[in-house]
């Protein structure tokens, strides 16, 4: 093995250990901040040491061991009560000695401490891009160079958002428990919110630019898929975690081998991903089971269902996807969500009911600058043969569009709608 | 990335007790943390059957197989960000062998989905 191969084998180690060990240091010194000082120390320990003794035969159990003879030295330096350091040293003892028992390790049901972190990491007190570094970092394991790339950024600033969102923790004094009863609700849609704002940042990436980037939809999914396993009754986790898989089964469908963008209707189903397809409904199902049917999370994955259900783009059942984007919208006043409601009253009853929706928009001032408003209203109009007006909608959304792959396709739909206005 | 276990062994005993808690304690912990995407583990080869092309014939053939050596006993599914993370939670498996089932011998086959086209 070359040092290189040594360090990803190491860090490959560390992402599947590291919430186990910090939920475990969380546990003994109820200080996140801290507790995520000491594991990293723990990594560098091991970077520093595996190259020339090799990995050893139960790396989790080195690198626990590891953290919480840190954590122990800080005790004993931070003069705790001379009770309390003698319990958790004999604790340590007899874990030591039950070290090359792996089935300890595999014991040690992490699932309410992991839950108390990801509300810890993801609390409402942080901007939600710090919410969303600091739980790449603490609950997926990344390095801080791995969250720049992923996210585009320099180093330094996401390394200077995670120590202030560390510090803004350390000083808010937090009790460091699962949020219970009517605060519940809230610090679940602000862990919700981050998850899926990585997500997104990750789905919008093309393919192949950077593994990270992507990558950045799998850590989502993941943390998504742990936020269900320990928080199984949770109606929009399984809500959030049914619109991620479904919109993740979509992933080899979504470019063409030069990696354009291909339209959801274009693409070919054959490629949807019906493993990752199925886990959605299951989620989805779950979601409904818990009376969730009507979530913000699960109304948005009902309507990819409907997609991801269909065989064909023709097969699409627009009736009841224009049903959903209506419940949506009285749960969220957005004109983005309006603006897809019309698309699919338009599929579903024609462009002559979706029109009225499209022109209430116009004067919305949010939509202003929004080029698909022009597109959905020049393809309504081309529709109902109303070319002239159809051509002025294309010009004008071409002129606001953003890049110039969609002005191009802009600009030919204009002149599409010219020759029609030409020759009835 | 997308990557398949395949567990194969020539042993044909029953496992101990402690390996079937040991898996069973892995398969929770890695589903949970949304690594594991699916497992499963099969009946024994003699209970199939195979269906092949020689000499440009369709035959089917049921167990057992007396050839047959290493025998698939189960998969896992798991989605990962490398070939490393794979490795190393292959080993963790094998390694839970080595401890709880005494004089197996097999081979956890890891293997890449391709990437779609």
């Amino acid at each position: 093995m070359t040092a290189a191969d040594v360090h990803r084998t190491i860090l490959a180690v560390w992402r599947i250990e590291q919430p186990r060990l910090i939920t475990s240091l969380s546990r003994m010194l109820r200080d996140v901040p801290l507790a995520e000082d000491l594991t990293q120390e723990a990594l560098l320990s091991a970077l520093e040491h595996w190259p020339a003794a090799g990995v050893p035969e139960k790396p989790g159990a080195w690198l626990m061991a590891t953290a919480k003879r840190r954590a122990l030295d800080h005790l004993r330096r931070g003069a705790m009560l001379v009770r309390k350091h003698e319990m958790i040293a004999l604790d340590m003892d007899g874990e030591q000695q039950a070290m090359p028992d792996l089935d300890a390790a595999l014991d040690d049901d992490i699932g309410d401490e992991l839950l108390r972190l990801i509300f810890t990491a993801c609390h409402p007190l942080l901007s939600r891009e710090a919410r969303a570094a600091l739980a790449l970092r603490m609950i997926c394991g990344l390095t801080t160079e791995e969250i720049a790339r992923a996210f585009l950024l320099p180093d330094a600033t996401i390394a200077q958002r995670i120590v202030r969102a560390k510090r803004t923790l350390s000083e808010s004094g937090l009790a460091y428990e699962t949020p219970r009863g009517k605060e519940l609700p809230e610090r679940l849609a602000s862990v919700l919110e981050v998850v899926y704002l990585i997500f997104n940042e990750g789905f919008t990436a093309a393919r192949g630019v950077d593994w990270l980037r992507p990558q950045l939809c799998n850590e989502a999914l993941r943390i998504g898929r742990v936020l269900t396993s320990i928080a199984p009754y949770e109606p929009e986790a399984h809500g959030l975690l049914a619109l991620m898989e479904l919109n993740a089964s979509r992933t080899a469908a979504r470019t063409d081998a030069a990696g354009e963008p291909i339209l959801m209707l274009e693409q070919n189903r054959a490629l949807w991903d019906q493993l990752q397809i199925r886990r959605g409904m299951q989620a989805l199902g779950r979601a409904r089971e818990l009376g969730g049917a009507d979530g913000f999370y699960a109304l948005q994955a009902a309507i990819i269902a409907c997609h991801a259900q269909a065989m064909t783009a023709d097969d699409t059942d627009w009736p009841r996807i224009s049903g959903l984007y209506a419940e949506l919208a009285k749960l969220v006043r957005s004109p983005i969500i309006e603006l897809n409601r019309a698309v699919a009253v338009g599929m579903a009853e024609g462009p002559e009911a979706a029109l009225p929706i499209v022109d209430r928009l116009v004067q919305e001032p949010a939509l202003k600058a929004y080029h698909l408003l022009g597109s959905v209203r020049g393809d309504l109009l081309h529709k109902l043969g109303r070319y002239e007006e159809a051509r002025a909608a294309f010009e004008a959304a071409a002129a606001l569009a953003g890049n110039k792959r969609e002005q191009d396709l802009l600009r030919r739909r204009a002149a599409e709608a010219a020759d029609a206005a030409m020759s009835s | 990335m997308r990557f398949m276990f395949i567990v194969k062994s020539a042993h044909n005993g029953p496992p101990t007790p402690q390996i079937l808690e040991a898996m069973h304690k892995l398969a929770d912990r890695e589903i949970k943390a949304g690594r594991m995407l699916d497992n499963g583990g099969l009946m024994p080869l003699a209970m199939g059957a195979q269906v092949r092309i020689t000499d440009g014939k369709l035959s089917v053939v049921d167990g057992p197989f007396v050839e047959a050596k290493e025998v698939i006993g189960g998969y896992a599914i798991f989605e990962l960000p490398g070939k490393e993370e794979a490795l190393a939670s292959a080993k963790e498996f094998m390694q839970l062998h080595k401890d709880f089932f005494p004089g197996w011998e097999g081979t956890c086959e890891l293997r890449t989905f391709a990437e779609r086209p």
